[in-house]
This record gives structure tokens, sequence and C-alpha cells, in this order.
């Protein structure tokens, strides 16, 4: 039910991330989400893409540190309120979130929204009580 | 142990023994060599000056360069017709310095090279694979007359054409092996390529000097070797190796005392240091006749070990080199060797030894930054994880160093690689 990231490790400095692009469109891999976290000295990149084995294989071979992670992908109303009932979700549930981001897929109506919780089995138990189902590494895939 | 009872001698025993010796030396050298005599009445102390080890501070320090000038005999305190034996070190940097032996110094040597074999249980039914090269350079030769004191069989290989060297092994079956670190690894890796695994050798312990190495090339030796790696000291100026050895413990090297006094001094003040502070190492020989040696600047940087060691020696140890005084950085005050930030560095779990350090000055204020490479165990997709291992490791830095440093992580293969010897430390500042 967890869909794969691949998170990558950036030196602040000119062009690294335009490098990861240039590796990642040379091994055929479409970017479907992105989020950078950064501190002054280094960044995150995170990423969701199409084919997270190849774009692993391919950041690795750059000589970029790079790791799959799993995270929860979540599909989310496009309207007002959408994400609010999830956090509620979440709150009440006391499981933290790490960090998210979202992106709007344009051949469904809805948003999707990636999560990193602190406790991913509590947060998939709750998300199936409450009827909000998760998107699968297969539906992405076919999306 | 070779020589119980000078090994696990009492310490007040051993201190009149020293300060006997000591002030038997320095009649010796006052009387008969003239390069001490003189520098003995600069500093303005006769021989009836010293008359414990303590007054061994009232002495002159002898550096490398002033023996460089007395080349080739100067610093002779026997009848030419007494030297058996003339080794000298490799001369790279400038003259050679002369440690010439007389017949008791081959003697000492043998005695004090069997002391460190024993270090590692060396016997006389072993065999010892002999690697270090023979000839001027004291390491062959010292190995030598330490296995014929000891009794075990040596063979002297020296140096050099590796394919023969492991068919030696093989086919004598040696238990023991000495060479330089670095040799060890060209001999195992050679090995591998020729279809001999050492681990299926019956070689039991290592004894490894001669050059700098640490914590982690001992570990990548002794798995790829499948012995135990002993680390060794000496120099050719005091009498090769020989000065002090590793026991099995690999807790610090035991210092021969009784025969070679060791000192840690401020190197920029030549200020005696107390027990457990870092400086440099002096050296005096106690018992040598043929070229004696008075409070030698060694320039390596260590520090003594202050507890009692498990293996029953009393004789004091010192900490593995951490550098040499040339390497030193003088940070906010405080002496920093790129070889205590590499020991915390490699505590890290995870962390590899590629790291740079980057000092700089802001306005009247040094800094330092030291760089850690990046690697697939230290990565997280957290931020805050990232940012953790940062403070983890200033905060190790800190508790060793004494001083705040700034830790950032990069990008991996971002820092250069160079043949041999890794460029490890720029420093920005200028002094103005």
């Amino acid at each position: 039910m967890d869909i794969k990231q691949i998170a990558v490790f950036l030196e602040n400095k000119k062009g690294r991330l335009a490098e990861v692009a240039r590796v990642l469109a040379k091994a055929g891999v479409n970017i479907r989400a992105l989020s950078l976290a950064d501190t002054a000295d280094f960044g995150i990149l995170r990423i969701i893409v199409n084919d997270p084995e190849t774009a692993l294989e391919a950041l690795r071979a750059a000589e970029f540190v790079a790791q799959a992670t799993e995270v929860l992908a979540i599909e989310v109303a496009d309207k007002p309120g959408g994400l609010s009932r999830i956090l509620d979700i979440f709150a009440k549930a006391g499981i933290n979130i790490e960090y998210m981001y979202a992106f709007v897929e344009k051949r469904i109506d809805n948003a999707i929204v990636i999560f990193k919780v602190d406790d991913e089995v509590a947060a998939a138990k709750i998300l199936k009580e409450e009827g909000i189902g998760l998107i699968t590494s297969d539906i992405l895939k076919s999306l | 142990m070779w020589n119980k009872a000078c090994e696990t001698m009492d310490r007040q025993l051993l201190a009149s023994l020293q300060g006997e010796r000591l002030a038997k030396l320095v009649e010796a050298l006052y009387r008969y060599v003239p390069f001490y005599r003189k520098k003995m009445d600069i500093a303005g102390v006769s021989p009836k000056d010293v008359r414990c080890i303590e007054d061994i501070s009232k002495l002159p320090f002898t550096s490398k360069d002033e023996m460089r000038e007395v080349y080739p005999w100067g610093l002779l305190a026997v009848k030419k017709e007494d030297i058996v034996e003339v080794h000298t070190s490799s001369g790279t940097t400038g003259k050679p310095v002369v440690d010439a032996y007389t017949e008791a110094d081959i003697k000492l040597w043998g005695e004090v090279m069997a002391r460190t074999l024993a270090m590692g249980e060396t016997k006389k039914d072993d065999i010892v694979h002999n690697a270090y090269g023979y000839g001027l350079f004291t390491g062959g030769l010292g190995v030598h007359y330490g296995c014929h004191t000891l009794g075990a069989t040596v063979i002297p290989m020296s140096g050099g054409n590796t394919k023969r060297q492991l068919m030696m092994l093989k086919d004598f079956q040696a238990t023991v092996l000495t060479c330089t670190p670095s040799y060890s690894l060209l001999l195992a890796e050679t090995g591998l390529e020729e279809g001999l695994d050492f681990k299926s050798l019956p070689l039991r312990v290592g004894f490894f000097g001669a050059e700098p190495w640490g914590e982690e090339m001992r570990k990548e030796i002794e798995e790829k070797l499948g012995l135990k790696a002993i680390d060794i000291y000496g120099l050719t100026e005091i009498i090769g190796p020989g000065v002090a050895s590793e026991c099995l413990t690999q807790q610090g090297l035991h210092i021969f005392e009784d025969l070679f006094y060791p000192e840690i001094i401020d190197p920029a003040t030549g200020k005696v240091l107390p027990p457990g502070e870092k400086g440099e190492l002096v050296l005096t020989t106690l018992t040598k006749e043929g070229t004696p040696v008075l409070r030698y600047r060694t320039r390596d940087i260590t520090y003594f070990l202050n507890d009692s060691c498990s293996c029953g020696r009393s004789l004091r140890r010192m900490h593995r080199l951490l550098g040499r005084t040339d390497d030193m950085l003088i940070i906010r005050g405080v002496n920093v060797f790129p070889s205590q930030i590499e020991e915390v560095l490699l505590k890290v779990e995870g962390v590899e030894p590629h790291y740079q350090i980057l000092v700089d000055r802001q306005g009247q204020l040094d800094s330092i930054e030291v760089q850690v490479e990046m690697n697939d165990r230290l990565f997280s997709d957290e931020i805050k994880n990232l940012s953790k291992l940062e403070k983890e490791i200033e905060a190790e830095l800190y508790s060793t160093l004494n001083i705040h440093s700034t830790v950032k992580l990069v990008e991996p293969k971002s820092i250069p690689r160079s043949e041999g010897k890794a460029k490890r430390v720029i420093d920005r500042r200028t002094i103005s």
C-alpha cells in the first residue's frame, strides 16, 4: 500500500538539481512530484517517479547518494477542506507528520498528497477505518 | 614476555635506574662528544647537575638538523674501531642521520626487538617472514636481530618481489609477518589475484611500523590477512625499530623505558607536559654506546596513557602516533592534529574516512569546518536526522578538541582524492 519515494542528497551549490534532472531524463524517468527541503548547507530532494528502481540505479551510477523510502500517497478531494479532513484524522490518532507535499494529477479530479509519518502502520489502519483509500504504486503507474 | 624483570619493574626502582643511567650517559657525552659538550656548555649545565632522572629537563634538546650537521661521525661517543655496524636515516630531506652501533648496541637492538616480537607471543618455534627492507634502513636488520635473540626462524625476504614473497609465505608457512602496513595490504591483494588467500595461511600476528597508519587500516589488515596487527615504533636516530610496541591488548605502545627515556613536551615552548597531555615525544637513549642521543625531538605527536595495562607490563604506554608536529594546526590557541579529527570521525557509525578540514579566519577569530562525505549509510530522507548527525559529530569533536567546529555534509566524491597522502587540511588563514 506504500509507494516508493526517492530521496537524494544535494549539496547547496550551483547546478546540482539540474544534474539530477539530467540524470533522470537520460534514464527515461518521469518525475511526477517533487519537494525540496533544505538547510544552509545541504538539501534533500524527494521525488515520486514513474520508475523508482531505474531512477535509483541511474542516480547511484552518477554518484549521488539516493535512497528509496516508503511513503503514503493519499487521494484528497481537490476542494476546500479536503486536506483538513486528513490532517484532523492524523491529529486525533496522534500520528505525527514528518513531511508532506502534494501534487495534482491531471487525469483524476483529486489531488494526491504524499505523507511521511512517524507511524505508518497506525496511519494506514486509521485511514482504512475512515474509508480513505491509499494510492498504491500500481495505481500511480497507471495514471 | 621476553624480559620480565625489566618489563614489569617497580616504577620507583625503574626511576632510580633511569637516573643512574642518565648520569652516566651525560658524563660520557660531556667527555667524549664535542657536539654534546658544546650544547651543554651553551645551556649552562654540567654533568654534576644531573643526579636523578628528573634532572633531564635541565639538559638541551637535540634536533635532527643538528645531528645532520655533524654527519658522518660527529655523534660518535666511542672509538671508531669499536663500531661494528652503521645505519643511516633515508636522508630524503637532507643529509642522513647516522646511527653507529658497537657490539653491545647490536645486542641491545636484538634485546628490544626480541621484546617487541614477544609482545605478540612470538616464540622459538615461530617462523618470521621479514619483509622490511634490509640495508641501511633499520627495519630489516632490526627484526632480524630480534629473531636471532629470540631464537625464532627468520626468513630474510627484504622488500619487493611480491610474487616471490607469496611463494615463500605459502611454502614455509610463516606464522609471523613483519613489514610496513601498506606492504601487508599489497601482499594480501596480490595474493588474491594470484589465488592465495591469506586467511588460509597460518599467519597469527604481524608487526607493522615505519609509516603512519590508523585504526581503519588496522581493521583492514586484520580482516584481509587474518592476523593480529601490532603497531611498533622506532626511529633510526634512536636505534631503529624497538623503541616501543603494542602488546596483544593493542591499547597503546609500551615504551622500553629502562633503555629509552621518553618525555612529552609542548612543541612550541619545549616545556615538559604532565602525563596524559598530548605533545611531542622526546627520547633519550640511556645505555647506547656508539651514538647515544640526548633528548631527541622526534616531531611525533602522542601522549602517555596513565592507566596500567592488563598484560602485566609496568612499562609506560603511549598512544599510537597522532601525527607530526609539522602537521599541527593551532586554532584559537589550541593544538589540533588532523589525526584527532579523523579518530573522532571514524568513531561515528557510518562515517567513511573521506573528510577535509578547512581552517579560516574571520576578523580575529579562527574557524574550523570539517567536511564529511555523505554516503548511503548516513543518509536519511529527513532533514532533522541529518542535522542531528551534524550536531552529533560537532559534539564529539568538541569533546576531543575542546574547540568548536562546524560540520558540513558534502556530496560523495566531492573531496579530492589524491594518490597516497590525501590533502586533509586547507588552511585559508592569512596572517596579517
